[in-house]
């Protein structure tokens, strides 16, 4: 009966998705057979018995124990083992395998937030490499919120101050709806995600350059976006004010003193070095307590920080 | 018809030295101010039936937005209000209260052979209380409405605007009117029996409402105690349920759910009461199994309380406690199985009268099944977490809340009509409402089953478009079953055109409230009745009550 299934379930994309649906088609059988059977005794008992004179006598039946028993003890039966299935599909998706793929999700009024182990960061587009097993660790910034995929049949609620964690092997190339399902008010319906289920290749290339929209945008958008995801801002400002970190404001092309007791032009070269050998040289007035970003921006993103800071005049 | 003399030994002539409760006396304040449960049970069914419509108009509202993916007729903001509202207002105010306080308060004391209910006053009590609730509920739509829906999760109901103090304030008002009505029906069971009624010569009714009384009275406090301790985080920010303030927000469902999934039961054990006093009659042949269906209805009503979790399996729970109340979620199935088998097994070999009540019994039947076997997809932990907040769990708990507690309250508000008020409604129109309902209902909901099961969320204001299909074939459900429900509120108020004059058993029943006249006089009978044999017996020659042992 796959057409029964393929109608009422989307199509299964992970990999313990085949479980669940097996003891879901059962229990589809059990209720339709139960109904039909419920249905069926009583529509002929009232045909069969229905009154046709106004005496009829009908027989004092009080109980019938033997009847009454196999009535309780064939369901107990049945739902025990439904119980003891449905347990076992639970604990198998319970714990996650130790290779596998940590990915943190953080919810918030209404989109979703992916981290990467690299540090890269994505809105509403999760990647995640095929027939490879990935977990999610997952909060919420406000409300509760629930990570629930329909083709993967997961879900868990995402709450504030706890972290909850699911984990799949995603078996289907292609893109899976993420909804919402725990109700967070206004944007609830709204606050959906895709997974883009990659191949071994494109989720090289997701790592590397970043995804799709990423690879699409301005160097110089690109660059804020670095600039606010990336901390950059907690000791840069863009404003000329001074924060742990010189400003970034106008910078472009002056001469820096650097605590070498030389003077810097700030160009490509100079900026590409600050990120990735901040101690090489550093502006006099300020401590060395700038982090290298080696391996954790990737090359666009150095492009686009430096369009950027060109940006600002 | 059965003659009354048969049912009761003193005073069941039916001669009407008093005029009829409804009458004597007259005027609003003497309804006011009644201690009647029969009128207090009567003023409880005006008030249900209102609010039934209100809370209908709202889901009306609801399937016509849903006609299309995106906006229909209303915003985001002004949907989350109504769907709010249509589950705050269907819950607390019609389906909790429905059949207790409606054919409760009335029909219980009368199969009891009693002039009233144990303590009449805090019976009227219990209706005004519901009355400032059911006020004070309103009362939001002037502060902003509520938008938490009806279940009230924290954090979200501590940090959203609008009349959400109000309102739990108004379920908390709404609380102690049901607490009132359980006090009252445990009182009048233990106490009022009529002489020579032990308690398994009771109608299977008074069972049913007992046991919902005992819910009433032991899981209401608690979400009384909870919803206060949400209003203290809003007004005072004591920190309990938000995490920001050091709570714990899963506290809160724990807490909510240790009242709502009994309360499940506070809908469906009346359900079932009635079940057991119309299937019989229609059937006449004695009930099937008297104590499996008096002490399953205990059961249910105990082990209800030991199976809250299962509504959180998806919330972070460990898995072992996911594991155990899953495992005690399936124990509630099989007193529910034993006893619609019960039913159908009383109908087995009798002489059924396809009457509307019987009609609508029936449809309980049917829809029951599907709630219940709905529920064990529910109850299992792996299918659950697929099917959890999708509409497949609005399409099961609409199959086991609206399906069959409104099925059967319309099943005994047919069946107890002609008493309440000495008139009949027209059958034929009775029985094609009863199809209608039907018919509308598999409609309406039938198709939620399926939109869940293919991954639509539910409290979702817009919806991707491949769900659409399905969302105007339950719009065209609802139609059909509002429809329905219009019918047979007009054809049972047409029924006040026609004259007073109802015989006093209609339908040859064998409990006491057809051994008074219809309507009943204001002290239900002359004199104390005493049940000469016991509620079900319809053998030509009935054996004596107390003569009987019933073993099954
Ligand atoms: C912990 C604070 C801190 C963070 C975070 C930080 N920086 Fe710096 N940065 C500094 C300090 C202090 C200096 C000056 C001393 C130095 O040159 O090492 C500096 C200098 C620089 C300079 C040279 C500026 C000049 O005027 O010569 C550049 C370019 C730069 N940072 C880029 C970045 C980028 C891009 C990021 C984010 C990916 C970043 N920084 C993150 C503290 C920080
Ligand atoms: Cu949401
Ligand atoms: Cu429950």
């Amino acid at each position: 009966m796959n057409w029964l299934q393929s109608f009422l379930l989307p199509k299964a994309a992970a990999t313990h998705a085949s479980e669940v649906d097996g003891l879901f088609m059962f229990i589809i059988y059990l209720t339709v057979f139960f109904f039909f059977f419920n249905g069926a005794l009583i529509f002929y008992a009232a045909h069969r018995w229905r009154r046709r004179s106004a005496g009829e006598v009908t027989p004092h039946t009080t109980h019938n124990t033997k009847l009454e028993l196999i009535w309780s003890i064939i369901p107990l039966m049945v739902v025990m083992m439904i119980f003891f299935w449905g347990f076992k599909g639970y604990i198998s998706a319970a714990v996650a395998p130790n290779d596998a793929t940590e990915i943190v999700v953080t919810a918030k009024k209404w989109v979703w937030q992916f981290e990467y182990p690299d540090g890269t960061r994505t809105l509403n587009d999760l990647h995640v490499p095929l027939n490879k097993p990935v977990k999610l660790i997952m909060h919420s910034e406000d409300v509760i919120h629930s990570f629930f995929v329909p083709t993967f049949r997961l879900k868990r609620d995402v709450l504030p101050g706890r972290y909850t964690e699911i984990w799949f092997t995603a078996t289907e190339p292609g893109v899976q709806q993420v909804f919402c399902a725990e109700y967070c008010g206004k944007g609830h319906s709204d606050m959906l995600a895709k997974i883009h289920v990659d191949t071994d290749e494109q989720y090289e290339t997701f790592l590397r350059e970043g995804d799709e929209q990423v690879r699409q945008m301005p160097l110089k958008d690109l660059g804020r976006l670095v600039y606010e995801n990336k901390g950059c801002a907690t000791c840069h400002s863009v404003d000329g004010t001074r924060g742990q970190g010189p400003s970034w404001k106008g910078i472009f092309g002056q001469v820096h003193q650097g605590t070498d007791g030389k003077g810097h032009l700030v160009d490509e070269n100079y900026i590409r070095e600050s990120i990735l050998y901040p101690q090489a040289v550093v502006v006099q007035g300020f401590e060395p307590i700038m982090p290298t970003f080696q391996g954790l921006l990737r090359e666009r993103e150095i492009l686009g920080v430096i369009e950027y800071i060109k940006s600002l005049k | 018809m059965a003659d009354a003399h048969t049912l009761t030994g003193t005073g069941g002539a039916t001669a009407h030295a008093h005029g009829d409760y409804l009458d004597d006396p007259k005027g609003i304040k003497s309804w006011l101010t009644t201690v009647d449960h029969k009128r207090i049970g009567i003023m409880y069914l005006w008030s249900i039936t209102f609010f039934m419509i209100v809370g209908g108009l709202f889901a009306m509202l609801i399937r016509i937005e849903h006609l299309t993916p995106a906006k229909t007729i209303m915003d985001a903001e002004m949907y989350n209000r109504v769907f709010t509202l249509h589950g705050a207002i269907m819950v607390f105010l019609v389906i909790i209260p429905a059949i207790p306080g409606s054919l409760g308060n009335f029909a219980l004391p009368l199969l009891l052979g009693a002039k009233d209910v144990a303590f009449p006053r805090i019976n009227l009590m219990s209706l005004y209380l519901y009355w400032i609730g059911a006020l004070m509920a309103l009362g939001t739509l002037f502060m902003g409405g509520v938008d938490t829906g009806w279940t009230f999760y924290t954090p979200y109901s501590t940090t959203t605007g609008g009349g959400v103090t109000l309102m739990v304030f108004a379920a908390f008002v709404l609380g102690f009117s049901s607490i009132f009505t359980g006090v009252n029906f445990i009182a009048t069971v233990h106490k009022l029996r009529a002489p020579g009624m032990g308690w398994f010569e009771m109608p299977l009714f008074c069972w049913g409402m007992y046991s919902t009384a005992l819910i009433q009275i032991l899981a209401t406090p608690v979400l009384g105690i909870t919803l206060l301790l949400l209003a203290m985080e809003r007004l005072f920010h004591i920190g309990i349920f938000d995490a920001q303030l050091g709570g714990d927000p899963v506290l809160f469902q724990h807490f909510f759910w240790f009242y709502s999934h009994p309360a499940v039961y506070i809908m469906i054990l009346p359900a079932m009461a009635v079940m057991s006093e119309v299937i019989p009659v229609f059937s006449k042949k004695t009930i099937f199994g008297y104590k499996a269906i008096a002490f399953s209805s205990v059961a249910i009503a105990l082990v209800g309380f030991f199976v809250w979790a299962h509504h959180m399996f998806v919330a972070g729970m460990s898995v072992y406690a996911g594991a155990i109340f899953s495992f005690l979620t399936f124990f509630i199935a099989i007193p529910s199985a034993i006893k619609v088998f019960n039913w159908i097994a009383t109908m087995w070999q009798g002489s059924i009268e396809l009457k509307t009540p019987m009609l609508y019994a029936i449809s309980f039947l049917l829809l029951f099944t599907i709630g219940g076997l709905t529920g064990m997809f529910l109850a299992s932990l792996s299918t659950d977490v697929h099917l959890h907040d999708t509409y497949f769990v609005v399409a099961h708990f609409h199959y086991v809340m609206a399906g069959s507690n409104l099925i059967a309250l319309l099943a005994g508000l047919h069946y107890w009509w002609p008493k309440m008020f000495g008139r009949m409604y027209d059958e034929s129109l009775g029985r094609i409402g009863a199809v209608l309902v039907f018919i509308g209902f598999n409609a309406t909901f039938l198709p939620q089953f399926v939109m869940g099961s293919r991954g639509m969320p539910r409290r979702y204001f817009n919806y991707l478009p491949q769900f659409q299909a399905l969302h105007v074939a339950s719009t065209i459900g609802a139609v059909i079953l509002a429809v329905g429900l219009f019918l047979t509120l007009a054809n049972l108020l047409a029924s006040f055109r026609r004259p007073k004059g109802m015989v006093d058993n209609p339908w040859g029943g064998k409990t006491l409230e057809w051994a008074t006249s219809s309507p009943p006089t204001t002290h239900n009978f002359e004199g104390q009745p005493v049940p000469l044999h016991g509620p079900y017996d319809y053998r030509p020659v009935p054996a004596p009550i107390g003569s009987e042992v019933h073993t099954g």
